[in-house]
């Protein structure tokens, strides 16, 4: 090893401090909205700017846990996103285990069509029109379906399937095994880091998704948790809707507490995938 | 010869294609199909069949109402800003994270830099409304602390832009740095090795191994990003306009939406919606093949 130089020592501290300045402002408006959920109304309303509440309270939180539009919306976003994942990771699996088979009759064509809804769609109207004539409107039905695949995904998955070597399914077919087994046993245990990101990747869009929930559900019995909070927020903020006098109807700590619920689930999740999609499968799409 | 061992063999497979190909037909493609009441006075209640067929007016509507002038240059102006101030930002992170020595410090920030991605823009919106809003918000009461006036950064149409600018890239430098740190990870060691026998200093590495080796990734993904140059998300967009700032905030998307489900007029919306989508897949189509001109291999 040569020893450092002395540009190369202030270069290596610049690095350092100006990563440390990034990662700061990734996390202070986070800390922010957390100390205000644990803050009285009093304090948030005398001191200015502050990080750290000099009286910790629950008060916000527990306001929510007792609020049953609140505990509605929680519980339908969780219905949604957990059996909205399982749907996606259903059809996509299977469809991009399928296209990934080189023998495959008309496989070139379906990939066409699928690469094509990347680059072409029908709208917003004309895509309500049938999610409509379906008789899903006001169903879960309407968001399960609806975004059942997202070709991304699936162009990228089909990628990862395909470097799995064709020698095990020669050999699979010799013990007589069909394509659900091989599939089941042999493929998705190699396939682990593929599955374990794009059940993320659903998993976000599912729970963190705000349009389709506004469009294709009208009865408040139905809301999801983003369109819950979004009213929450909107309703009685003075800056924004025109009345003069809005009667507060929540307080700050419980409308932050609001926000840490709503993005806490993911951000405890990701981490623990993170090794997976930081190489490997997004190297794939790289690639193509 | 589709021989009877061919149908044994694909039969299976054909069937676990089968979901996945019926969402495609059903949710993409008959769209595709009903954007011809972009060219109907289209009534629900007379349905596709019984609608009247009306040719272009609904698109000369479109250029003449005034309203498509401003959209377009709305859109232009978003995405032009976030080519050009957004889309350096993850290219700098990754380069940060490149030159990082230590590696539970890389590993930490970078798990950190992540999170904004995975926070919704219903959240990212209420936080800055917290932050930003005139009356209450966190700058506001430390600007006045400090003897400044109170801003309107929520609702003054001056500060949208910069505002929605600001909450991509917390949203998105770490998260983008991704494609750029892939493209990092293809450089060979001994490289570095050799320019540091040489005494190269870090800065000088940067410059000559570094950044040479990025700017094929930076090239096609800035080409790329052009293609999108008629999109940016419903969502976003919609979530921070407000009765103020719908003169520079709003979009075909968020048009596309209030001209279709809040006013009804199913016909005019698909007609902006099918421009847009064309407008695209020319775009799209274009900067694709400009790219393999180039020597990438391109996209599709």
């Amino acid at each position: 090893m040569k020893r450092a130089t002395g540009t190369d020592r202030a270069f290596g501290l610049a690095v350092v401090v100006l990563l440390i300045l990034a990662a700061i402002a990734a996390l202070l408006p986070l800390f922010y909205v957390l100390s205000i959920s644990f803050s009285t109304e009093k304090e948030y309303l005398t001191r200015g700017f502050y990080l750290i509440p000099k009286k910790f309270t629950l008060d916000g939180y527990l306001y929510l846990m007792a609020h049953p539009g609140f505990r509605s919306a929680f519980r339908n976003a969780v219905v949604i996103s957990v059996v909205g994942t399982v749907i996606n990771m259903a059809f996509t699996t299977l469809m991009a285990y399928g296209l990934s088979k080189p023998w495959l009759k008309g496989r070139g064509t379906i990939n066409f069509l699928v690469v094509f809804t990347m680059l072409f769609s029908g709208g917003m109207i004309p895509t309500y029109l049938v999610v409509n004539a379906l008789g899903l409107i006001d169903t879960f039905w309407s968001l399960w379906l609806s975004s059942a695949i997202t070709a991304f995904n699936l162009v990228v998955m089909r990628g990862f399937f395909r470097t799995i070597p064709i020698e095990l399914e020669e050999s699979a077919r010799m013990d007589g095994s069909g394509e659900w087994r091989l599939l089941t046993t042999i493929i998705l245990p190699l396939s682990l880091p593929a599955v374990a990101t794009f059940t993320l990747f659903y998993l976000v869009y599912n729970w963190n998704t705000y349009f389709s929930a506004i469009l294709y559900l009208n009865d408040n019995r139905l809301m999801p948790l983003q369109v819950f909070l979004r009213q929450m927020l909107i309703e009685d903020d003075p800056s924004i809707s025109n009345a003069s006098s809005v009667e507060y109807h929540y307080t700050p700590a419980a409308k932050m507490a609001a926000i840490i619920i709503t993005a806490m689930p993911l951000l405890i999740v990701y981490p623990f995938l993170q090794k997976h999609f930081n190489k490997g499968v997004l190297l794939g799409s790289v690639k193509g | 010869m589709m021989t009877h061992g061919y149908w044994r063999r694909a039969l299976p497979v054909y069937l676990m294609i089968l979901p996945g190909l019926l969402y495609f037909i059903v949710f993409k493609y008959i769209p595709m199909f009903g954007v011809s009441i972009a060219f109907m006075d289209y009534s629900p209640f007379k349905g596709i069949g019984g609608s009247e067929w009306i040719g272009w007016d609904q698109f000369r509507r479109l250029f003449s109402e005034g309203d498509f002038w401003l959209l377009l240059r709305n859109t232009l102006v978003l995405n032009l800003l976030d080519a050009l101030i957004f889309f350096p930002a993850p290219i700098l992170v990754a380069l940060l994270l490149n030159e990082a020595r230590v590696k539970w410090f890389k590993g930490a920030v970078q798990t950190i830099l992540y999170a904004p991605n995975f926070i919704s823009w219903v959240v990212i919106v209420g936080i800055t409304l917290q932050l930003f809003a005139t009356g209450s918000g966190a700058i506001n009461n430390l600007l006045e602390s400090w003897g400044y006036d109170r801003i309107e950064l929520m609702t003054d149409p001056h500060y949208f832009r910069w505002v929605w600018l600001l909450q991509n890239i917390w949203q998105g430098s770490g998260w983008g740095a991704i494609i750029f740190l892939a493209a990092l990870s293809a450089v060979d060691p001994a490289l570095y090795e050799a320019a540091e026998m040489d005494g190269a200093s870090r800065l000088r590495q940067l410059r000559h191994i570094t950044l040479p080796a990025l700017s094929g990734a930076i090239v096609i993904l800035f080409i790329l990003r052009m293609g999108h140059i008629m999109d940016l998300g419903f969502e976003h967009i919609f979530l921070l306009q407000n009765p103020m700032n719908q003169n520079v905030s709003e979009v075909f998307e968020t048009f596309i939406y209030k001209i279709g489900l809040n006013q009804g007029d199913y016909s005019y919306s698909t007609a902006v919606g099918l421009f847009k989508s064309v407008i695209g897949l020319v775009m799209v189509l274009t900067v694709n093949k400009l790219a393999k001109r180039l020597g990438q291999e391109g996209v599709f």
